[in-house]
């Protein structure tokens, strides 16, 4: 009796997970159906009709695309001795930034995760997040003026008979490496805190120094999340124009995307593809390094 | 671990370097919010609280900061839901094509922003003729927030045991209860979190919006960059950036407490705000079989 | 993972990769990015109607101020959406969206927009105010084309040459203090330019003043030879340039922290650095408020998008924008020269128009507005270099 009242309760919702159960093609189907879908038609169906445009030309007057297919987008970028510069500078500096986030990031993360009590964790945590809320607009003006002529740097460095970087690409590198840190901080926090305060102290029971013990059993450890968080400091800083507008007169690829866009859609689209095969080449190397793995 | 108090000494002076690195540029905002002048100078003249008045009564900031939530709380619902159904098929099963989903996840936040905003305001306006509205914007947005929610998940449901699942389908639940019942709970936390994250992402975004927003809108980030064009108005700017860092501290806070929750000291990722794109990890990976 | 469970997988991965290619298939054949060819049936309204409640703007700053925007508002019931930007190539960008009513477009803008088939003829006869409109601005090239008009002015004026008065002497009376590499030195690190590829006309002002074998006339139709002497002059410049400016706030910023102490402006950065006390000058009455070569500049046309969605509010705001205490206002405020006659009778300061030589043709002679760069120089025939060539030398020029 219960049990033909439970089957005469089952609701659509039931009917439709008993469809599924044991079945898991369909469940991974079920299950990809959204994401995929929303992943693979509408987002890189987007870029693939804005990159087929790479392969186009383009009137100059009407800005209108003709669409024959033509490789002097390609040909424009390689001959012009200046995209490979602005290339070249936006991958320098997206890896400096990102050299220079892991330095700052890793004591802090580790003084977090393997020093600080409860407290201390739950309060450094905050201040580090906190300053993710204000605008990103906000923050790079404030590194405007401290880094103008009559700004804070200046006037700091002066008594020592020294200057400030002023504007151009030292300024970027600087500001860069600020507005990622926390990007940087926050998963390498996590891969700290998962290495087991035991094998530290296996480590120093047998008889190896704390610099050793860094060198060979945390950082190897560690790794894979600092290189995790290079992905976010690094793509960040290869696709952004805005910071290097604003603190500098470096273009970067996004300020050459920028400026042709509106009347070079295909020589813009053309120049699209770089940063994405950048970033292609980028992510293999970090899974190769093991970004990727479950440690 | 022992460290020498030397070493401890040298820890903690890089810490509030550190520190000292992400607040300084914070504080110049708080001072810039109290600037009697109307222009960006250093040192300012004077200070008065002028500008946090303005930035009350502001109804055009104060529309843009409610529509900038509107469009984070619902484009990171969607994130949510997405990146989860992403998380569990790719922690719990195997199929072909398993490493490309964590690939593709996260290719909308790892192409430039402009890239992205280009190709969805073609789609939208060329392709689909929809006009680009509060939901494009969303839409955009979505698109690349999908990828926090889904590290945090897949990150999570790693540390989750799957036995617990199979215990559960043993015992004769179908997949909605066992998700409901076993699986959800224990995510609980790295879905918050993630949610979070993603709202943050939104909140602050500026280059992809700015492609997909409709021209009567704004969101909070797309009103602080129209006033650079009128720079009499400027420091208003600053103000409510000052305003928008202090609400902030609860959401943060709460994050924090959540994830700290479960897990125990493994928790804690919380929230985090954002610049052009970008995200937080929970774990440090970045998924894969 | 048995292949068994693989390929049911693997078959869905490839529906949906045929699905892309697919969809790159249906974008190769004219899909429904090719807006109509400019020209062929777009006409211009014949009666203005009811206003429709909004209408959406692209504008340079200054432009659409709630000094003004709010009492049209008020009047016509059209709410006005104004998205301010901060060069031709954007305000471009956003009429290809399709999302707005109008834009305030410069002559290198114009061009390009009617050639896209962006925005439609205006139907002068529905602008009453068009009637006292100056009439050298009637009829030009930017805002007519094959003997149609496509817009309302909104005002004119040169760009500015304007130094720190406590920085730069003696006061300057020649743009060689930011082109000439030589003077230029002097203030390395400080000069400011507009970053667009407009500036390339300054140096070639430049050179027809100092170099006039090179035969240059229209700044910007430049030969070959002409537009390589113009590249390479300002690629001299690259070094002492400080800042290149975007938006406004940057130049203003740059200027009132001593960044920068001369360069290219507008008057409402000249203006807002002179109302907060920051000491700059630019040319002086004595001078005719020009450098000796004259100087670049623009004159606006207010365009109306075609199949615009608010095309009445469009009309009405067009009207306004010329309305001659409006007008007043607007040119005031900015400090620019009114597009409308009768607004010289209604400014607050009596000799506002004579100041702006509203009323004088002959001044801007020497002031050379903004144009699209031609492939045919303009005039049909010539050879010039068109406007990608001077995007592509303005991206090596900065380097």
């Amino acid at each position: 009796m219960a049990s033909e009242a439970v089957v005469e309760r089952r609701s659509v919702g039931h009917r439709l997970a008993g469809l599924l159960h044991g079945r898991r093609r369909l469940q991974v189907g079920a299950l990809l159906a959204g994401p995929v879908g929303w992943l693979v038609i509408g987002y890189l169906g987007s870029l693939a009709l804005l990159l087929v445009a790479a392969f186009w030309s383009v009137d100059p007057l009407s800005g209108l695309t003709e669409k024959s297919f033509t490789l002097e987008n390609f040909e424009a970028l390689i001959d012009e001795p200046v995209y490979r510069d602005i290339v070249w500078r936006t991958v320098r500096t997206a890896l400096l930034v990102t050299i220079t986030d892991a330095i700052i990031a890793f004591p802090i993360a580790f003084y977090m995760a393997k020093l600080a009590s409860r407290r201390g964790k739950a309060l450094l945590v905050i201040a580090i997040l906190l300053p993710l809320w204000s605008s990103y607009l906000v923050k790079v003006y404030a590194w405007r003026t401290l880094l103008s002529a009559n700004g804070a740097i200046n006037w700091a460095l002066e008594p020592i008979g020294l200057s400030g970087p002023g504007y151009g690409t030292t300024a970027v590198w600087l500001v860069f490496s600020y507005l990622w840190l926390p990007y940087m901080i926050l998963p390498i926090y996590a891969g700290l805190e998962r290495i087991p305060n035991s094998l530290i102290s296996a480590s120093e029971d047998l008889g190896a120094s704390p610099f050793t013990t860094f060198r060979r059993v945390i950082l190897p450890l560690s790794f894979p999340a600092v290189v995790a968080g290079s992905i976010f400091t690094f793509s960040l800083t290869l696709g952004d124009y805005i910071t290097p507008r604003l603190v500098s007169n470096d273009q970067f690829i996004g300020n050459v995307i920028f400026s042709n866009v509106a009347n070079n859609q295909p020589f813009a689209a053309a120049l699209a593809i770089v940063p994405i095969v950048v970033m292609i080449a980028y992510l293999l190397v970090a899974r190769r390094l093991g970004a990727f793995e479950h440690v | 671990m022992r460290l020498s108090g030397r070493s401890r000494m040298l820890l903690r002076i890089a810490v509030a370097v550190g520190l000292a690195f992400i607040y300084i540029p914070l504080i110049v905002i708080v001072i810039y919010a109290f600037n009697s002048s109307r222009i960006l100078e250093w040192p300012p003249p004077s200070f008065t609280t002028h500008w946090f008045d303005q930035a009350f009564n502001s109804e055009a900031a104060r529309e843009a900061f409610f529509t900038s939530l509107k469009a984070g709380v619902v484009a990171s619902a969607i994130a949510m839901v997405l990146g989860t159904l992403a998380a569990l098929a790719v922690a719990r099963h195997r199929f072909f094509g398993r490493e490309t989903i964590s690939f593709l996840v996260i290719l909308p936040i790892a192409l430039p922003g402009i890239v992205t905003g280009v190709a969805l305001s073609n789609t939208f306006t060329q392709v689909l003729d929809i006009p680009l509205s509060l939901f494009t914007v969303i839409v955009g947005h979505a698109t690349f927030c999908i990828v926090v929610v889904y590290n945090n998940a897949v990150a999570r449901l790693r540390r989750l045991s799957g036995s617990f699942e199979e215990a559960s389908a043993d015992l004769g639940a179908d997949p909605w209860q066992t998700f409901r019942h076993v699986t959800f709970p224990g995510m609980k936390s790295a879905l918050i979190a993630g949610g979070l994250l993603a709202f943050a992402l939104s909140f602050d975004e500026i280059i992809v919006t700015n492609f997909t927003i409709g021209a009567g809108e704004q969101t909070l980030p797309i009103w602080i960059y129209s006033n650079l064009f009128r720079p009499r108005e400027l420091p208003i700017v600053n103000a409510v950036a000052v305003i928008v860092i202090l609400i902030s501290i609860i959401p943060v806070y709460l994050a924090h407490r959540l994830g700290a929750e479960e897990g125990g000291t493994t928790g804690g990722r919380g929230a985090g705000g954002k610049g052009a794109h970008g995200g937080g990890v929970e774990t440090g990976a970045t998924s894969v079989p | 993972m048995s292949s068994r469970d693989a390929n049911p997988a693997r078959t869905a991965w490839l529906v949906v990769a045929g699905l892309v290619v697919f969809m790159l298939v249906l974008a190769g054949c004219g899909g429904g990015d090719d807006s109509t060819t400019g020209g062929s049936s777009d006409e211009a309204l014949e009666k203005v109607g009811k206003g429709e409640g909004e209408v959406s703007l692209i504008s340079w700053a200054g432009y659409v101020e709630p000094g003004w925007s709010k009492p049209f508002e008020q009047k016509t019931g059209c709410k006005v959406n104004n998205k301010e930007a901060g060069t031709s190539d954007e305000m471009v960008e956003l009429m290809k969206t399709g999302q707005y009513d109008g834009v305030s477009a410069s002559g290198n803008a114009t061009a390009r927009l009617v050639a896209a088939g962006l925005v439609a003829p205006v139907n002068t006869d529905l602008v009453p105010n068009y009637k006292t409109v100056f009439s050298d601005l009637k009829d030009q090239s930017y805002n007519t084309f094959e003997g149609v008009s496509y817009g309302i002015p909104h005002g004119r004026g040169a760009n500015l040459l304007m130094w720190n008065g406590d920085d730069v002497s003696p006061a300057p009376d020649s743009w060689n203090v930011t082109m000439d590499p030589k003077v230029a030195a002097k203030y390395k690190g400080k000069i400011s330019q507009y970053d667009d590829p407009m500036s390339i006309a300054e140096a070639a002002v430049y050179l027809k003043f100092h170099e006039p074998d090179l035969g240059i006339e229209n700044p910007y139709a430049l030969d070959e030879e002409q537009f390589n002497a113009a590249v390479d002059l300002m690629k001299e410049q690259q070094p002492n340039v400080g800042e290149y400016w975007g938006e406004a706030a940057k130049q203003i910023s740059g200027f009132a922290n001593g960044d920068n102490t001369v360069g290219t402006t507008w008057q409402y950065q000249y203006f807002a650095l002179k109302g907060e006390d920051v000491p700059v000058e630019a040319s002086p009455a004595s001078q005719g408020f020009l450098p000796k070569e004259g100087a670049t500049g623009w004159s606006d046309t207010w365009m109306i998008a075609k199949d615009a969605k608010h095309p009445n509010c469009m009309y009405e705001w067009m009207n306004w924008i010329i309305e001659p205490k409006v007008n007043a206002e607007v040119a005031e405020w900015f400090g620019e020269a009114p597009a409308q006659e009768l607004a010289c009778k209604q400014t607050e300061n009596k000799n506002f128009c004579a100041e702006y030589h509203a009323e004088e043709p002959q001044f801007w002679e020497r002031v050379y507005y903004w144009e699209t760069p031609l492939a045919d120089c303009g005039t049909g025939d010539g050879e010039c270099m068109d406007y990608n060539d001077w995007v592509k030398a303005w991206t090596s020029i900065k380097g």
